[in-house]
Order: C-alpha cells, then sequence, then structure tokens
C-alpha cells in the first residue's frame, strides 16, 4: 500500500525541493499529481492562546487559521517571501506617508458578504482601538490618530482613526504620521485582514465559528482540542484549496503528534520535536522537509544592568559569542533544522532584501582561544557565572542552552562559567524580562511579522522599541532607522537598514545564534507539501490522496 | 444517619473555602499572567492595564478571592484568557476525565482486587512473590516512563492501539491510558487487598463459617472479601479526587483533552480563572467521594452505625 | 477520657503523590489497629511492657530480632548503605565530572571507560548517574524528614490533646489533601529560580505533611486509650510524660512505616517534576533530570534512560522493601 504512492509522492517532493509547482497546479483544483481535491487531511495544531479576532492574534498556531480563513491586501508568496497583491489593485503613494488604497472587486466573505474598503478600515479601526484589547494593537501606530483610539495611559478619546478614510466602495486612503517607505509590504500581515460586519453585530457567534474570505471556512470549531476546516468552493482567490479541507488537531506536547504520524492517526505535522530528529530520515525518507523560515534565536543582555553596560562589556559578549560552538550544536541537537547565523537578520530577505551572510564576521566563528582571551580583557564574565535565561515549557529549550553552556564552559575551561537558568513558564519568563529583573543573558527569539529587514531591526535594538527587551540604546543605531524609513527609495532604504545593522555588530547587541528553519514531516496520502517563510504549512496547495 | 451527613457537608464548608483560598493564593504567587499574553515583546502599557482591569486583577489578592467567590455561587467560573468561559471547558474536559478515571478504576478494581485476593490467600507461595515484586517495580518508575513506554511500544512498534486519544475520548481508547493512570493505585490496591485478606483468613468468623461447611467460594466473597473490603474501599474512593487531578502526566503523554489538560494549559499560561475553577470542581469531588465511603462503611461492616 | 466523636478513620487520602504514603498510610493504620488490639493478650511495649517469657522485651526489641533475620530487610538495608555512601563520596566509583560534556559524543553509546555511554548533551552518563544519587538520596530523605517531624508533631499533640485544636487540624489536612499534588509542585515551584534542592524538599513538606499528620493523630489516640497510658495518668504522671515516655513509643511504628515508604516516592516525584519541567535546576546533577531529559530520546538512545531510571527504581524499591519489611516485624500478627 505504501509502495503504490510512493513514487508519486517522491517525484511531487523532489519538485518541492526544486521550488517547481510541478505537484502545485495553478488555479485548478484537478492539475498535478495525486489528489481529487475532496479528501481532507489532519495536521497537529496547538490552541491558540488568544481569541481568533485577527489584531489578537500573535502567535503561530492562532496564525495557521487565519492564514487559511482570511486573505488581506497583500500576500507574502509562500516560497519567495515576496509581498504581493492580493486583494489589492493597487497601493499609490507619492510621498511615502499618503497611500491610496483600491481593492479588487468581486471579493466575498464566505457568508456572501462583499469585501469593500469598508470592511477593511472597520476592521482596522476595530484592532486599533484601546477598549477592544487587541493585542496587535501597535500594528495601527503609524497610522495618523492611534494615539488618541490607543492613549498609552488613560482613556481613549476616539473610536476611529483620523488617518484611515473611505472614498468609495472599493477605495481608501491611509495617512501615516510619518514617512514609511515600506508600509504597503506589513500589509500582508493578518492584523490587516478585512472583517465582515458579522463580526461586529454578533460577535460572539464571529468567535464561536470567524468567517472570513480565505480559500476554507470552518465547519466547526472545539475550543482546545479540534477544527475542522473545510474547502470554500466560492472563494474568489487563484490560490484555491487543494484539497477538501483540512482538521487541526490540539497536541499539548509535539513529541505525541510525531508519534501519531508515525502511527498513521496524523497526516501533517509542522515542528518536528528536536529529539525526534535524528529518526526522521528512517522513518519518513522524503516526506520531510526542513526549509528557512524568518525565525533567528539569539541571546540578549540586560543593559540595566550595570554589569552588561560598561567599557569592555562589548569584548565579553564577543568572547561569549566565539565561545559557542554553532556547528556543532546545530548539527548534533537540531540536527541541521537550525543554520549558524552570521548576520541578524534571516536568509529568507534574500540577499536584496538585506541579508548579509559574514557580517557577523570572526566574532560568530567558534573560537575557544581567543574567546577565553576576550572575555579576560573585557573584566572576566560579571559575577563570575553566565546564567541564561530560558522559560522551560515551550521549545525544548533546555536542551540547546545546556549545549551553549557546555560549549562555553569547555572553552572557558571552567566548568561552572555558564549554567541554564529555566523559569517555569512563559508568561513567568515574559514577567522577568519586562520587570527587568534579568542578570545575565537571556533567550530571545524573533518571528518576523513581515519580511522586511526593518521588521529584524527596528522592534529589537530601536530605542525603547516594543521587543527591545535588554533595553539596548545606541544613538547611531536609531538614526540610521530613522533615515532608513524615511527614504522612499526602497534599495536605498536597505542599505541604511544594513548600515544600522553594522552598529548592531559593532557593540554585539546580542549574540545571534541561528536562523531556524521550519521542519515538518507528513503521510503518504499528502504530497505538495511546503511551508511558507513564516514555518506555516502552505495548507491551500497541499494534494491529499 | 440524616444527622451525620449533615454534620459532615458543615464540615465541609471551612474545607473548600480553605483549599479555594489555598489554591487562590498560590497561583498568584505565579505573578502577572498578561506579559505572556504578548508573544516575544512588552505589552502596551494600555492594553495590559485594561486586561489587568478587566480580569479583576488590579485588586488586592482578598478582593479577588471574594469576587471570584462570589461569582462561583452563581455558577460563573469566569472567563479564560482565550474568551472561553471557563464552565464551557468544564464541559467538555470533565466528561474525558469521567471516563478516563472510570477506566483507571475499573482496572482498580478487577484486577486489583482479584490479585490481591488471590496473593492472600496463597501468602508465601510463588505466585504471591511474583506480584508483590511485580506491583513494587510498578510503583517504583515513575508514571511518565511507564506511559512513554507503552506508547511507543504498543502506538508505534507494534500498532496496537492509537498512540494519542482522538477529542471523542471513547472508552475502547482509554484503555491503554487508563491503565497507565491507574498503574500505581492498581499496586497499592493488590498490596492493600493482601494484607487485609491475609489478616481476616484467620479471623473467627472466617473459621466459624468454614466449621459451618459452608462451600469455600461463599466463604471467601460473602464473609472474607465483604470485611476485607473496606481499607479497598477506602483507598478507591479517595483516590478518585487523585485520579481526576493526577491526570496532569496521563493525559499530557496520550494528548487527551480533559481536566489535566486544561491544568497544566492554565497554569503553564498562568490562567486563574482555569486553574481556580478546576480545582475548586475537584475540592468538591474529592469531599463528596470522601463522604461517600464513608457511608459506604455502613454498608460493609453493619457494625458501624452513624449518628 | 474525653469522648471521641466517631468518625471512621479515614486512613487514606489520595492526593496524587503516586498514593504510595496513602497506601502505606492506610497499611499502618491497619498495623497500628492491630498492635492494639494485641495489646489486650501481651503489653504492647514501652518499659511496662513485658513479654510472656517474664523477660521484659520491647515491641522495638522484637521488631529488631525478626528484621535481623529477614533477607528482604538486610538486601534493602545493604542498598541504603552502600547509596548513601556514594552519595558522600562519589568519587569513590566515578573518576570524571558529571558537567564535564562534549557535545562530539552526544547519544553515543557503552565504550571502553564509559560502560553507560553518553547522553543527550556528551555528558558521561554513568558519572552522572553516580553524581545524581547525591541529590535524589538527599531530597527524598529531607522531604521525608520534614515531613515526618512536622507531620507527626502537628498530629500528635492534635490527637493528644483532642477538641478544637482537633478539629482545626483535621480540617486544614483536609484541605491540603484536597489540593492534587503534581498540581501543587506546577503552580508553587513554576515560580522558583533558585536551583538549590531546597525549593523541591520545601514543597514536598508543604504538601505532604497531613499524610504523617493523620497517621501521627489516629495512633496517639489509640495509644491513649491503653490501659497503661490511663495508669500512668491516674498515677498522677504530667502531659510532657505521658506524651515523651507512654504515647510516642507505641505510635511512633506507624509512622516509621509509612516514612520509609513514603521516601522512595518523594525521589519519583522529583522525577514526575522534571518531566514536567519544575523540577531541580541545571547545575544540580540528579536523577529526575537525566530521566526526563532521556525520555524524549527513548527511541535513539535508551541507555541514556536505562541508568538513571534503574538507579531511581532500585533506590525506590529499596526503600519501600525496607518499609516493607519494618511494618511485618512490627506487626505482632504476623509474627
Amino acid at each position: 500500500m505504501r509502495g503504490a504512492t510512493h513514487a508519486k509522492w517522491a517525484a511531487c517532493a523532489a519538485a518541492v525541493a526544486l521550488a517547481a509547482t510541478a505537484c502545485g497546479g495553478g488555479g485548478s483544483s484537478d492539475s498535478g499529481g495525486g489528489g481529487d481535491g475532496s479528501s481532507v487531511l489532519s495536521a497537529s495544531w496547538g490552541d491558540p492562546q488568544n481569541p481568533l479576532e485577527p489584531a489578537n492574534t500573535n502567535e503561530v498556531q492562532g496564525g495557521k487559521v487565519l492564514d487559511m480563513v482570511f486573505r488581506g491586501l497583500k500576500r507574502y508568496d509562500p516560497k519567495t517571501g515576496k509581498a504581493e497583491d492580493m486583494l489589492a489593485d493597487k497601493i499609490d503613494t507619492t510621498d511615502s506617508q499618503n497611500f491610496t488604497v483600491t481593492i479588487k472587486s468581486g471579493w466575498k466573505f464566505s457568508n456572501g458578504e462583499a469585501v469593500t474598503a469598508k470592511s477593511f478600515v472597520d476592521a482596522w479601526n476595530y484592532g486599533a482601538s484601546l477598549k477592544n484589547n487587541q493585542k496587535n494593537a501597535y500594528f495601527f501606530g503609524y497610522i495618523e490618530g492611534y494615539d488618541k483610539v490607543h492613549p498609552d495611559s488613560g482613556s481613549q478619546s476616539a473610536t476611529t482613526l483620523t488617518g484611515l478614510k473611505v472614498t468609495g466602495t472599493d477605495t481608501f486612503t491611509i495617512k501615516l504620521t510619518q514617512k514609511f517607505s515600506t508600509f504597503p509590504d506589513t500589509l500582508g500581515y493578518a492584523a490587516y485582514s478585512p472583517l465582515p460586519s458579522t463580526f461586529f453585530s454578533d460577535h460572539a457567534a464571529w468567535l464561536k465559528k470567524p468567517v472570513g474570505n480565505g480559500p476554507y471556512t470552518i465547519s466547526s470549531y472545539t475550543k482546545g482540542s479540534q477544527m475542522k476546516l473545510v474547502k470554500w468552493d466560492g472563494y474568489t482567490g487563484t490560490d484555491k484549496a487543494e484539497n477538501g479541507g483540512v482538521t487541526l488537531k490540539v497536541y499539548t506536547d509535539n513529541n505525541t503528534a510525531y508519534t501519531d504520524l508515525m502511527a498513521g492517526n496524523l497526516d501533517l505535522v509542522d515542528d518536528i520535536p528536536a529529539s525526534q530528529l535524528k529518526n526522521v530520515k528512517s522513518d519518513l525518507g522524503s516526506r520531510y522537509i526542513n526549509t528557512p523560515a524568518g525565525i533567528i534565536q539569539t541571546l540578549a543582555f540586560p543593559y540595566y544592568d550595570k554589569n552588561w553596560n560598561k567599557s569592555g562589556s562589548e569584548k565579553v559578549r564577543t568572547g561569549l559569542s566565539m565561545a559557542i560552538n554553532r556547528d556543532q550544536i546545530t548539527n548534533t541537537i537540531f540536527q541541521k533544522t537550525r543554520t549558524p547565523a552570521t548576520d541578524w537578520t534571516s536568509p529568507v530577505l534574500g540577499t536584496e532584501g538585506g541579508f548579509q551572510d559574514g557580517l557577523c564576521g570572526d566574532a560568530c566563528k567558534y573560537n575557544p582561544t581567543e574567546a577565553k582571551k576576550l572575555v579576560q580583557e573585557g573584566g572576566g564574565i560579571p559575577g563570575g557565572q553566565v546564567k541564561i535565561t530560558y522559560n522551560a515549557d515551550t521549545g525544548s529549550h533546555k536542551e540547546w542552552v545546556d549545549a551553549v553552556c557546555n560549549s562555553i564552559n569547555n572553552a572557558l575551561g571552567n566548568d561552572k562559567a555558564c549554567v541554564g537558568n529555566p523559569v517555569g513558564t512563559f508568561a513567568d519568563f515574559r514577567n522577568q524580562i519586562g520587570q527587568h529583573k534579568m542578570t545575565g543573558p537571556f533567550r530571545a527569539g524573533w518571528q518576523m511579522d513581515y519580511p522586511l529587514i526593518q521588521n529584524f531591526l527596528q522592534p529589537l535594538y530601536y530605542t525603547n522599541a516594543s521587543s527591545n527587551d535588554g533595553q539596548w540604546s545606541n544613538k547611531d543605531f536609531d538614526k540610521l532607522v530613522d533615515q532608513a524609513n524615511a527614504e522612499t527609495d526602497t534599495s536605498k532604504a536597505i542599505k541604511l537598514f544594513q548600515q544600522a545593522e553594522g552598529v548592531v555588530r559593532d557593540n554585539m547587541a546580542a549574540i545571534p545564534l541561528w536562523y531556524q528553519n521550519g521542519s515538518a514531516g507528513y503521510s503518504d496520502r499528502l504530497s505538495n507539501v511546503a511551508l511558507n517563510p513564516f514555518s506555516v504549512p502552505v495548507y491551500n496547495e497541499i494534494k491529499v490522496s | 444517619m440524616g444527622r451525620y451527613v449533615i454534620r459532615r457537608l458543615l464540615q465541609m464548608i471551612p474545607v473548600f473555602i480553605g483549599a479555594t483560598l489555598l489554591i487562590f493564593l498560590m497561583v498568584n504567587v505565579m505573578g502577572d499572567p498578561i506579559a505572556g499574553l504578548c508573544g516575544e515583546r512588552q505589552c502596551d502599557p494600555a492594553t495590559a492595564a485594561q486586561l489587568k482591569r478587566e480580569f479583576g486583577l488590579d485588586k488586592p489578592v482578598w478582593q479577588q478571592y471574594l469576587t471570584y467567590m462570589g461569582n462561583v455561587f452563581t455558577g460563573d467560573f469566569g472567563t479564560a484568557f482565550t474568551g472561553q468561559k471557563v464552565t464551557e471547558l468544564m464541559s467538555t474536559a470533565f466528561p474525558v476525565t469521567i471516563r478516563l478515571t472510570v477506566v483507571a478504576i475499573v482496572f482498580e478494581v478487577v484486577i486489583g482486587i482479584t490479585l490481591g485476593v488471590l496473593t492472600g490467600l496463597k501468602r508465601g507461595r510463588p505466585i504471591d512473590t511474583t506480584v508483590l515484586l511485580l506491583t513494587l517495580v510498578v510503583i517504583s518508575v515513575p508514571t511518565f516512563v511507564t506511559g512513554l513506554l507503552l506508547q511507543l511500544l504498543l502506538g508505534v512498534e507494534w500498532g496496537w492501539i492509537k498512540p494519542s486519544v482522538s477529542p471523542e475520548a471513547t472508552f475502547s481508547e482509554l484503555i491503554v491510558p487508563g491503565l497507565v493512570l491507574a498503574s500505581v493505585s492498581l499496586a497499592y490496591v493488590t498490596r492493600l487487598t493482601r494484607t487485609s485478606i491475609a489478616e481476616n483468613r484467620r479471623s473467627d468468623y472466617v473459621r466459624t463459617a468454614v466449621a459451618k461447611g459452608l462451600p469455600r467460594h461463599r466463604v471467601i466473597i460473602r464473609h472474607l472479601l465483604r470485611n476485607s473490603l473496606i481499607p479497598v474501599v477506602t483507598f478507591i474512593g479517595t483516590d478518585i479526587g487523585a485520579l481526576m487531578g493526577g491526570a496532569i502526566v496521563t493525559e499530557r503523554i496520550f494528548n487527551i483533552h480533559g481536566v489535566g489538560y486544561q491544568l497544566y494549559q492554565g497554569i503553564v499560561r498562568q490562567n486563574t480563572q482555569t486553574v481556580v475553577g478546576f480545582v475548586t470542581v475537584l475540592v468538591l469531588v474529592f469531599l463528596i467521594a470522601n463522604l461517600l465511603v464513608d457511608l459506604l462503611y455502613a454498608v460493609l461492616d453493619p457494625r458501624i452505625r452513624y449518628a | 477520657m474525653p469522648e471521641q466523636p466517631f468518625e471512621p478513620e479515614r486512613a487514606i487520602a489520595g492526593t496524587g503523590m503516586g498514593g504510595a504514603m496513602d497506601l502505606a498510610a492506610s497499611e499502618a493504620e491497619t498495623l497500628e489497629q492491630q498492635s492494639s488490639a494485641a495489646s489486650g493478650g501481651r503489653a504492647p511495649g514501652g518499659p511496662e511492657g513485658t513479654g510472656p517469657s517474664g523477660k521484659p522485651h520491647s515491641l522495638w526489641s522484637d521488631a529488631w530480632r525478626d528484621l535481623r533475620r529477614n533477607p528482604v530487610f538486610i538486601i534493602s538495608a545493604l542498598v541504603i548503605l552502600f547509596l548513601v555512601v556514594i552519595s558522600l563520596w562519589p568519587s569513590l566509583i566515578a573518576s570524571g565530572n558529571p558537567l564535564k560534556c562534549d557535545l562530539a559524543k552526544a547519544q553515543e553509546g557503552s565504550q571502553p571507560g564509559h560502560p553507560f555511554g553518553y547522553d543527550g548533551q556528551g555528558c558521561d552518563v554513568y558519572t552522572r548517574t553516580v553524581y545524581g544519587t547525591r541529590t535524589s538520596v538527599t531530597v527524598g530523605v529531607l522531604a521525608t524528614l520534614g515531613v515526618a517531624i512536622f507531620g507527626s508533631v502537628l498530629g500528635g499533640l492534635a490527637g493528644f490533646f483532642g477538641g478544637v485544636w482537633d478539629s482545626i487540624l483535621s480540617r486544614l489536612t483536609d484541605i491540603f489533601f484536597a489540593i492534587p499534588v503534581v498540581l501543587g509542585g506546577l503552580v508553587l515551584l513554576s515560580v522558583v529560580t533558585s536551583n538549590t534542592v531546597w525549593p523541591v524538599i520545601g514543597f514536598m513538606v508543604l504538601l505532604g505533611w497531613p499524610q504523617i499528620s493523620r497517621i501521627a493523630r489516629g495512633s496517639v489516640i489509640t495509644a491513649k486509650q491503653n490501659d497503661y497510658v490511663q495508669a500512668a495518668r491516674a498515677l498522677g504522671a504530667s502531659n510532657s510524660r505521658l506524651l515523651l515516655r507512654h504515647i510516642t513509643p507505641n505510635a511512633v511504628a506507624p509512622v516509621i512505616v509509612v516514612a520509609t515508604i513514603a521516601l522512595g516516592t518523594y525521589i519519583s516525584l522529583e522525577a514526575t517534576l522534571s518531566y514536567l519541567g519544575v523540577g531541580l535546576k541545571p547545575p544540580t546533577v540528579s536523577w529526575g533530570i537525566d530521566i526526563s531529559a532521556a525520555s524524549q530520546y527513548i527511541r535513539n538512545a535508551p541507555h541514556m534512560l536505562l541508568w538513571p531510571a534503574g538507579a531511581l527504581a532500585i533506590t525506590v524499591l529499596a526503600f519501600i522493601m525496607l518499609g516493607d519489611a519494618v511494618r511485618d516485624a512490627l506487626d505482632p500478627k504476623l509474627r
């Protein structure tokens, strides 16, 4: 039974690897390899942390659903990551500050309602408004009037953004508070999705069973355990679902999901647990994919702590960076599902997008003797011991933190130089970071919101930025970022961002560890499985036989 | 009898309040849950403040507790961060865990008592020694190791069962998880029954019954077993609460979406409402199971009368 | 004698701590009832007790005589002695450094000089297993000591004085019983930042004491109704003399039995806590940490799991068997 379909999916998998679309088929559901377009596949899922509102979903699990149920103005190409027009017919600007959006007509929500300019403006106003508790509200922060709708303290004095105006059924204008040349490219993010009027009129019912304009509709949703999505035949876009539907099953432990895949109880597992990676080849053969994703793992430092923010401590940081044997750890612990980092962005940006292979230079290469020397020159490790703080509840961080510490200990010749410091829960980990309680480096993972170099630098290293957890601050860096954002010419803007990244490097603001790949395994019923640059499976292209 | 039950019910009130207060305080020690909601970044201060206000987290702990208990008595267990009513979570989680607990208890009763009677009657024989050693081994290996091993062997290597349990969680799917959950208790029931049987075997009434010429199986079932069951019933009765709340490990391994899963999620996400709500119900189950056990004594031992 | 409101002694109350102590409690209680039942025929010990032969010997000397001849006791005692010695001086049998790891050797199997192979970080499994003994035995012994002292003092006093004290304590016991232990561990230990063994031990004592307390209370109540205690009271013995000289020696047996059996479950509980991510923290070396790490690699490198889990099972087994042997020895009916 296995043998019969073997050749077919092997061919498709090979084709995917070559970035061809032999099995994908363009718009029609009957082209390409296996799959009659009506079979349903089951896939691993995690319980979303927040209600499934587009502007309230900030993690991958909820993101998976939004990606199936919604389409926004732009969509990031599942392969290249380039922002391409989806609902947007055109987005015009002359000054990088005022934009006129024209949407394609004919798009509908799955309840039959037409998608209009108002669907977007209402959704964005909802997302930005303080009273709705939307955790991604800051995405609307560049739009004029945000400070009224979402003040830092006190109550809001307006409910709609003055920067958004509906000018016709299919057109609206956006006014930003500052120049932001790459703004249109951010619009593929799920928070910018349009919402149907039922979202506002019967919110509770909508939450029970979200309605959107994407290739799938939700047929049933048992919170905390599973969601059944079925192909929506009335879908307007060209990226129609190639399968009959997707059943997302919640797993507490991705080890169990993998075990289920092996037992033929599940079709698709994304995020294969590190401990199983060694078996993947023998268990799945070529039904395993490992593709770069826009995720970088770094070690951030507490710059509010004087010990880490004095002259010479950049030498200690560089020394620590050189004490980490990235090649060995990514090969052994992660079985090559991570790539040693050589800059502070991600290869998925591509060179023209700003990725600079080798920017970090020797500072990211394993060199125990130089490491020892630099740490000594920098005045030694503050307190005599580095504690790497991480959260122990998710993501099997313990394994790599222990490995990083062992690497540092071996390099510095002191078996107590570095020790992992697990924090029980992610919430508590974030709490301690927020309250500036870190005394040493801590895990900092960054998954891009949209594939722009700006997204890898500004939120993490700009003074007081939302994810600048270590409170690093550098005037030169800030100035370069401001200049880059104001630059209307994209390639010039990227050059400026790269200069800013150079400042990060010179100060070793954070130690880049590795670029994280997306990994997934699938059953022999599936073909044409791929992960997009956000490490989310491209569900609509999967074929089921 | 009626007065006894009323007295016991009244005694439950302070225990109930104390236990819920204890868990409330414990969950509060975990700190601010809001920080974990915003992913790898700071929540913006305005949203964070508003969320705190809505969940009542800006009030002092005692006030939060009073408000919470007030709501509980009107049937409102609050809302989880996912926007779901905790009662809604309970209505999906408890049936699953109750089924799992039933499976576990059936194992305890059927296998545990049978083995216990067998070994108790054949004390010192090879079968006794073998079972004794087996129970000791079961006790000394942590449950998660047993669970993972069984899952790997039965679910993957031999393909006898599905390695995980579907959301429907039917009885047949719960057999292996139920066995894992019951394993330690099973060992205890066996040992407990064995001790009890061995001891009562020498008692006067058994000798009398044998002397009267009653058939052997009748002596064992009507006289010996009935009198030996008191400690076993006590154990099983009080084990119900422990099984339901202690299924965190088993439910995690077999991906069962029951009480243990909800508690684990609740703790990891510091979801006070979920954790306190579920524990409140577990405390009630525990108290009522204890009461039922005590009432069962009277059935098993006619000498016990409640006034 | 103050009247005790009749309430069936609930022998056990499960809290999910493996149930071990529950059972132990119940078995011990049976034993304690038996010994008091037996007290009609022969004095149950204590300085006042005299055996049928007329030579004064106590429950304890009887028990000791039994134990010396019991192979189960001898084997488990020897195992425990061995464990204690290597916890104190692990370098006696392991020359390596448990923190010295070479990732290049990760998951490698047995080889000369490294009989148990390497773990996922490339640390020597043998060395870590030997060094882990100290932590695991320390956790077990200290948690048990804490629980036994705290629980028996509270329970004993409540049982002796009765009345309001007793009611308050009994309800307090119920409160702690009602909280599932694994759950309590997840909540309390998830906020701990210290990497010593103390928070874990503290948590075990906090949620474990009611079990011993309940046993101690029960056996003190039974003991104080004995004729010889009544006699001593009639002769004008003070409360403290009654408690220390007459009641404690006769009431302590069940506590010891439960404690030895419970010790094993604490060691096992530490592993479960590590599996849930709230156990001991590095650079502490413990079986629990290693078992939970190894459980992820169960398919590729079962040797990683086998050795620490085996060591844990043997230790738990030794303590439970010791407790069992002691219980049998203290049970006059089985003599």
